[in-house]
């Protein structure tokens, strides 16, 4: 198990634990944790409704492809540290992070 | 005014796989269809967001790309002549005196209709816009989240934001029919069709359009109606920009939009149902496919097709009150077009 912190729209942290072994991507863990992310495309990098910021803990996450940089570009807003938690893997390398969620389309 | 609405036994609203489908189920019972999607296509989500994508849990294919399995959707539909309004959205849903209704949408289209069947998956995908303030009050006064009509930018001053195809594609487009069109991009590079982006950069040292990169929508303002775009530019200055025109093209995203009006019951964007015939509270309208919830729902274009199929044995008795409804099988009956 890992241990990472959720920012949500409202700026609330709260800390979360999920499974390292089990394949998951992050969108997965913050949907199971009822946090209002759509995740339209199912996990495919081609809606960008799981837009979020990872605030700290950038360095070790695997480096965005291709598909996601084309999602994040075309987004009206975007950060430095803009990612698609569907593209992102659950494992010790999200140990610590703070997450702040922002896809827009959150209702 | 309205022209005289369009008559139907059934309408869909929602043009995506499990509408399609919906269609051919409503056929073999001789109820027929016309479907209206917010989108310009067919294929909802799968023409929209992955066409060329494969499937691999479609019964009978061990691998569909997305828009194959739309192509012979519309195919298995077409014995059964469905109709469509495509590029329009479902605005209003009146139900009349004699328990039918009355749809109209947002280009004023009006369809009557004995049952309606929402297939509406995730929403009506609708424009990203920008952040900003006074957005709101300059739409249609300026602000144009679409090209609809290029002639509307004829000698006119047109700011377009955005770095996708579409805005490096409206770009070009443009530059031959605009007065001048200035393409505002974030980053000093962009990442659509590389042809389309040299293309751009061309038609920039040519002098023939204005390219502002690393800049961001900041403000928009003008008196009745839009007249500048500010932005912030790279060094963090503002830019004012006299503009007749802004055209934001950051891509679409999912709404649920008008549904959420229509009395139904809704939990986390999905409109709940009864699991016997899909039917949601309110008599004669179904909600089948991802737009739905119930204990044990899955998202799956398979359950989709399913809910079509019990659903369409639920509606018969409201297109033909006076008939029995038997079951038969297409091995023995067949497909009888109309």
């Amino acid at each position: 198990m890992i241990k990472f912190t959720v920012e949500d729209q409202e700026g609330t942290r709260q800390e979360l634990e999920a499974p390292s072994d089990m394949g998951l991507s992050l969108m997965e863990i913050l949907k199971a944790s009822e946090y209002p992310v759509l995740a339209t495309c199912g996990g495919m990098a081609l809606c960008a409704t799981c837009h979020v910021e990872i605030v700290e803990g950038k360095a070790g996450l695997e480096k965005a492809t291709d598909v996601e940089l084309d999602q994040l570009e075309n987004l009206p807003e975007y950060f430095p540290n803009s990612r698609l938690a569907c593209q992102i893997r659950i494992g010790e390398q999200l140990e610590g992070a703070i997450v702040r969620l922002r896809g827009e389309d959150v209702v | 005014m309205n022209p005289s609405p369009i008559h139907t036994d059934l309408c869909i609203i929602g043009a995506g796989p499990v509408g399609l489908f919906a269609v051919f189920e409503a056929g073999l019972l001789k109820m027929r269809c016309h479907l209206i999607d917010a989108l310009p296509q067919i294929g909802g989500q799968l023409s929209e967001i992955y066409p060329q994508k494969p499937i691999y849990d479609i019964p009978g294919y061990p691998e569909i790309k997305a828009q194959e399995l739309v192509d012979n959707l519309l195919e298995q539909a077409k014995p059964f002549s469905p109709t469509f309004t495509l590029g329009e959205r479902v605005d209003l849903l009146e139900k009349q005196a004699d328990g039918s209704f009355l749809v109209t949408t947002s280009d004023g289209t009006q369809v009557h209709a004995k049952v309606i069947v929402i297939a509406g998956g995730l929403g009506c995908f609708e424009p990203r816009k920008p952040v900003l303030t006074n957005l709101e009050a300059y739409e249609g006064k300026g602000i144009s989240y679409m090209v609809k009509n290029p002639e509307t930018f004829r000698d006119k001053n047109v700011v377009i934001a955005g770095g996708g195809d579409s805005a490096l594609d409206w770009t070009i487009f443009l530059s031959n029919v605009a007065k001048r069109v200035t393409l505002v991009h974030r980053n000093e590079t962009f990442r659509g069709a590389p042809d389309s982006a040299s293309k751009v950069a061309d038609l920039a040292k040519e002098g023939k359009i204005d390219l502002i990169l690393s800049a961001n929508l900041k403000a928009v303002s003008g008196e009745d109606r839009l007249q500048q775009v500010i932005l912030d530019d790279k060094d963090n200055k503002e830019l004012s920009i006299e503009a007749d025109y802004l055209i934001p093209l950051f891509g679409l995203s999912p709404k649920l939009g008008p549904i959420a009006d229509w009395g139904l019951s809704i939990d986390k964007n999905a409109i709940e149902v009864d699991t016997k015939d899909y039917s949601t509270g309110v008599e004669r309208i179904y909600a089948i496919g991802d737009i739905n919830t119930y204990p044990g729902k899955l998202k799956l274009i398979l359950c989709g097709f399913h809910e079509a199929a019990i659903m369409m044995h639920s509606a018969f008795k409201y297109v033909y009150p006076d008939q029995k409804l038997s079951f038969k099988y297409t091995t023995v009956n067949g497909v009888n077009a109309f």
